[in-house]
């Protein structure tokens, strides 16, 4: 049985390993090992509620201060890590520190990916993932008249939310031919455009970004095609990185990311990684993927921690999602890719609906839910189920959602 | 400071202090009492943080929001004291407030 367990990393992931260990009846030594120095707190507030100024940052504390030492947990917020030894089963610190381990949690999550083009290093040019960059952000959005937002994936289109109702004039910029291109389908995407255009967002896309203008700090945002954009500050949100190379240093098998197995386990059988940092099995869908959501921090951080207490290991959940923009809350079960019908489950126009996502088998593989939570909470049980559900039944409002499982045909 | 009872499902009992202007959820999940998942962090997206309030206090905790609401319709295990505990705002009017966790927030 293990007697010391260091986690790398202080985030979501890393905070669950340390409470599930604790709950699965671990009583040896656990060390967290952060770099941000500050105790682990909740990340997605950062582009919503914390980043309007509606929450303060002790709320999003996953633990009170003191509360780490009362369960016994050494969480040190400066202690960033430079190598592991895994002959001598050792983390070694920046510092110099040596820190054994019987087993290892790596939880090192993910950075954003930087722009490189002319002029990216320029002041007013921001990035939001952790929270200091969420204050930056934040206290120059309280002096902006106007932002240019590059990406309008969820972090772009949260900050694009928050921005217009601070009263600042927003623009965003996307390469691809729609918003949310990556995560969301052509029905979701319009919708968010309306949306956003309604709040008085300009949406730009099939925009290249070529480079910023500016003296001292961004002033412009130079595009391909010869435009420009007057913007006081720049928010750039194209995606982020897996912080994996801590484990390929030690010679852990990496794929885009730290390679697991169905127990959250590295290719060293003492050596587990959850969170952003890996790419997993998803056995629902038949594929290995990076899955980037809280959902997926939560699920591996107990499958670690389950497995090396040898306990019975969580029952899966359905990957799942959601996104808070104006008064519109999304809330998404499973993932869409290879999905070929796309059912509509209410009204657009009434800001509450969901779409449907099906396979050519009628087979739910996904479900976006606008404003319905219902139709997302029945949704996670029916892709969990890979239930079987005509087009007709879905859209038939007169079946209540309640009842959509039973109309499964095999 | 108010203090708030979590009674877990196998009649385990934590007394914990929690902050006015704060929530019953981050009381919960800030002293690692078990049964409260509290998964979106409460942001009223995932009714993983489920209790039931002990009725003499049913009077004086916020009322319900319409989000709540039909989270909780479809959760597991559903009584008239069900609250999603990320939505009760506390306040010193709840000093001694009892809530009971359910067996499961699935």
């Amino acid at each position: 049985m293990a007697k010391s367990i260091v986690i790398i990393g202080a985030g979501q992931a890393a905070t669950q390993a340390a409470n599930s260990l604790r709950q699965y009846g671990f009583n040896g030594k656990i060390t967290m090992l952060g770099d941000e120095g500050i105790a682990p707190y909740q990340r997605p507030p950062l582009s919503k509620a914390y980043l309007m100024g509606e929450i303060e940052i002790a709320r999003l504390k996953f633990r009170d201060d003191d509360q780490w030492e009362r369960d016994g947990i050494d969480m040190r917020p400066n202690a960033g890590v430079a190598n592991i030894d895994r002959a001598a089963k050792m983390v070694v610190t920046k510092s110099g520190e040596k820190i054994a381990y019987d087993n290892l949690i790596i939880a090192t999550g993910s950075r954003v990916r930087k722009i490189s083009c002319e002029n990216s290093e320029l002041k007013g040019i921001h990035y939001l993932r952790t929270l200091a960059q969420s204050d930056a952000l934040k206290a120059d959005l309280d002096k902006a008249k106007s932002i240019a937002i590059i990406g309008a994936g969820y972090i772009g289109l949260e900050v694009a939310a928050i921005a217009r109702k601070k009263g600042l004039s927003v623009t965003v910029i996307e390469l691809a031919p729609r918003v949310l291109a990556r995560v969301a389908t052509p029905i979701i995407s319009q919708y968010f455009e309306n949306l956003h255009a309604s709040h008085g967002v300009n949406i730009m896309t099939n925009c290249a970004l070529k480079a910023f203008g500016g003296k001292d700090k961004v002033q412009r945002v130079l595009l391909e095609d010869g435009r420009e954009i007057a913007a006081d500050m720049v928010l750039v949100g194209i995606g982020i990185i897996p912080n994996s190379e801590i484990a390929i240093d030690a010679g852990i098998i990496c794929t885009n990311g730290i390679d697991v197995d169905e127990y959250a386990r590295t290719n060293d059988a003492n050596i587990y990684a959850c969170g952003d940092c890996t790419n997993r099995e998803l056995d629902l869908y038949g594929i290995r993927m990076r899955l980037e959501s809280v959902h997926n921090a939560l699920e591996q951080a107990k499958l670690a921690a389950a497995h090396i207490m040898g306990a019975q290991p969580p029952k899966l959940d359905t990957p799942w999602f959601w996104s808070d923009q104006y008064d519109v809350k999304m809330q998404i079960a499973g993932l869409s890719n290879g999905a070929t019908q796309h059912i509509v489950r209410g009204n657009i126009a009434d800001n509450k609906f969901a779409v449907f996502h099906l396979n050519d088998e009628n087979r739910v593989l996904a479900v976006d839910a606008i404003n319905s939570p219902g139709e997302f909470l029945i949704g996670k049980k029916l892709v969990l189920a890979s239930a079987k559900i005509t087009p007709q039944i879905i859209s038939n409002l007169d079946i209540p959602i309640k009842e959509l499982a039973a109309h499964a045909v095999e | 400071m108010v203090q708030i009872t979590f009674i877990e499902n196998n009649g385990t009992v934590h007394v914990v202090e929690a902050t006015n202007g704060g929530t019953v959820m981050e009381a919960a999940t800030k002293h690692n009492v078990p049964g409260i998942d509290a998964d979106c962090g409460g942001a009223c997206a995932c009714a993983t943080c489920h209790v039931f309030v002990d009725d003499d206090w049913m009077g004086k905790i916020n009322p319900m929001g319409t989000m709540e609401e039909s989270m909780l319709d479809f959760a597991e295990g559903v009584k008239p004291n069900s609250r999603l505990s990320c939505q009760i705002t506390v306040n010193e009017d709840l000093d001694g407030l009892v809530v009971t966790i359910p067996a499961s927030q699935f």
